[in-house]
């Protein structure tokens, strides 16, 4: 259960499915840089349900062949340039969704359903450009009542970044709710934590309402400060100024890779 | 030189917009809307309560169940108003957020739709607001639709626009044209500058009045409470409004 960052790296194969949280929900950066130096390729990432700094890298990397999301953005400090440079050259092919129907794909693989049907959609180009998305006729209506049907979304891997965990695997979520979707509907969940706490955190029914338990936890790494520079919710702020950085120099693919060589010697954040 | 600053217009007009509403959700980088969410919230304390849920704040938020519960909500008719921009916005208020060019390999690209695509749909009361007022974001048609302005009668569709604001001036939708008509123009515009500025038709009158600027007691509540409590979530936004205060007061 409890590993290291290349442990878990090892455990990834190229051409997987792999889901990435949203930006504010915890972001394991901590994997990022070795999944890049893993070499991993033809990476298909689902975006929980937007995408930021991790899903740039990677495609600036070369590790991602297909992008699932609702948006790619660095927030702040604006789009994202390798993201945005890839779908102009074509290099990625980009799967563009809305946020909810992300998450109902989720639940779906949640359920053990097949489909979801999501309201909202109809008349828009993001269905028109999803021809894995059906619209049906509402079957328990007698009007006309058109409804998209979102299929399930079965990552081969989630990975996120949570605040602690216990020896047991038990990972403490909080509020951020829909990191549990993601691991339910993922066949490996991987993990980074802050820290790892002694103890049973089920054993506690305050924190035990906020664990994803760890029956759907394959493996956890201890990362101190594992989301920088994005921040983590009761934690830390996100760095701002570290994301303008990148987002500057990741305009260019040269100034992306000499941003990703030079902030290798600098190791982990403080 | 006014004594009001143009973004106090903005953002009373978006307080005026709200009025009635009982639950205001404003996405991640919005500091208008959210101001103008607070300042609504502000003026009716005394006779309800206005429930604001602003993504990306820590005090202007009570979810617990993660980011799908704004759209559960939503989905649920408990969100009354909320706001999009767009890339792109055309004249039947149809909202492009995904780039420019022939889709997918587009010459601009942008984030993406986020939960347009749906909260368009179910969100009564959808306020377009977008600053930036030129021909190449009002357009005659977006490039991609991220999110239609109206639909068919038989599509599910409880929610849909009612403005259009920009730094320009004010618009109303009437879905059954459909289409905009421009109710006041900002002070410094006139139904020409306008006009040449908007790549849509819109109908207005022949003499189309100027956006209202607040009154004393309201802009005495944005300079103080209001200003106050966007600083949580919008510290340099704030500054910067408050340093346009300062030299505002300085005699010319």
């Amino acid at each position: 259960m409890q590993s290291d960052l290349k442990g878990i790296v090892s455990r990834m194969r190229s051409g997987m499915r792999i889901a990435v949280p949203v930006d504010y929900a915890g972001v394991s950066m901590a994997l990022t840089r070795p999944m890049i130096e893993a070499g991993l390729r033809d990476l298909d990432l689902v975006c929980v349900p937007t995408g930021g700094l991790q899903v740039d890298m990677l495609v600036g990397a070369g590790c991602v062949r297909s992008v699932e999301t609702s948006a790619v953005s660095l927030g702040e400090a604006g789009g994202a340039p390798r993201f945005n440079a890839a779908v102009k050259e074509g290099s990625i092919k980009v799967i563009d969704a809305t946020c909810p129907a992300v998450h109902a794909g989720l639940i779906a693989a949640q359920k053990g359903s097949p489909f979801l049907p999501l309201r909202g959609l109809i008349g828009t180009d993001v269905l028109a450009n999803r021809p894995d998305w059906t619209v049906i006729d509402n079957p328990l209506s007698d009007q006309k009542d058109p409804v998209v049907l979102i299929p399930a979304i079965h990552p081969d891997v989630a990975i996120f970044h949570a605040p602690m965990a216990d020896r047991h695997g038990n990972v403490w979520i909080g509020r951020r709710r829909e990191l549990a979707p993601m691991a339910y509907a993922a066949r490996e969940t991987y993990v980074t934590v802050d820290r790892i706490v002694e103890g049973n955190l089920l054993a506690d029914e305050m924190t035990g309402a906020g664990v994803l338990p760890a029956l759907y936890v394959s493996a956890v790494a201890e990362a101190p400060k594992g989301a920088w520079p994005y921040g983590l919710w009761g934690e830390y702020n996100a760095d701002v100024d570290e994301l303008k950085r990148y987002a500057a120099a990741a305009r260019t693919q040269e100034g992306f890779d000499a941003y990703m060589s030079e902030t290798a010697k600098q190791g982990e954040p403080a | 030189m006014s004594s009001v600053l143009p973004r106090e217009i903005l953002i009373t007009t978006i307080a005026r917009l709200l009025e009635g509403v009982r639950h205001v959700a404003v996405g991640a980088s919005s500091p208008m809307p959210a101001a103008g969410a607070m300042l609504r919230r502000a003026l009716d304390e005394k006779e309800r309560t206005v429930r604001l849920s602003i993504l990306g704040s820590v005090e202007h938020n009570f979810f617990t169940n993660g980011s799908c519960e704004l759209f559960d909500s939503a989905g649920q008719g408990r969100i009354d108003a909320f706001f999009l921009g767009g890339g792109q916005i055309d004249g039947q208020a149809n909202v492009n957020l995904v780039g420019v060019g022939d889709y997918p390999q587009v010459k601009v690209r942008w984030p993406g739709s986020f939960g347009s695509a749906y909260l368009y749909f179910v969100v009564p009361k959808v306020i377009l607001f977008r600053e930036e007022h030129t021909p190449r974001v009002m357009v005659e048609k977006v490039d991609f639709v991220s999110a239609p302005g109206f639909s068919d009668p038989e599509v599910y569709r409880p929610g849909g626009p009612v403005a259009l604001l920009t730094g320009k001036g004010l618009f109303s939708f009437d879905k059954t044209r459909p289409g905009f008509t421009l109710e006041s123009t900002h002070e410094g515009e006139s139904l020409a500058s306008i006009q040449e500025a908007t790549g849509f038709a819109f109908e207005h009158a022949d003499s189309v009045p100027q956006t209202p600027a607040p009154d004393a007691a309201t802009l005495k509540l944005l300079r103080s409470r209001v200003l106050d409590e966007l600083e949580e979530t919008y510290p340099a936004f704030a500054a910067d409004w408050r340093r346009d205060l300062a030299a505002l007061s300085v005699p010319a």
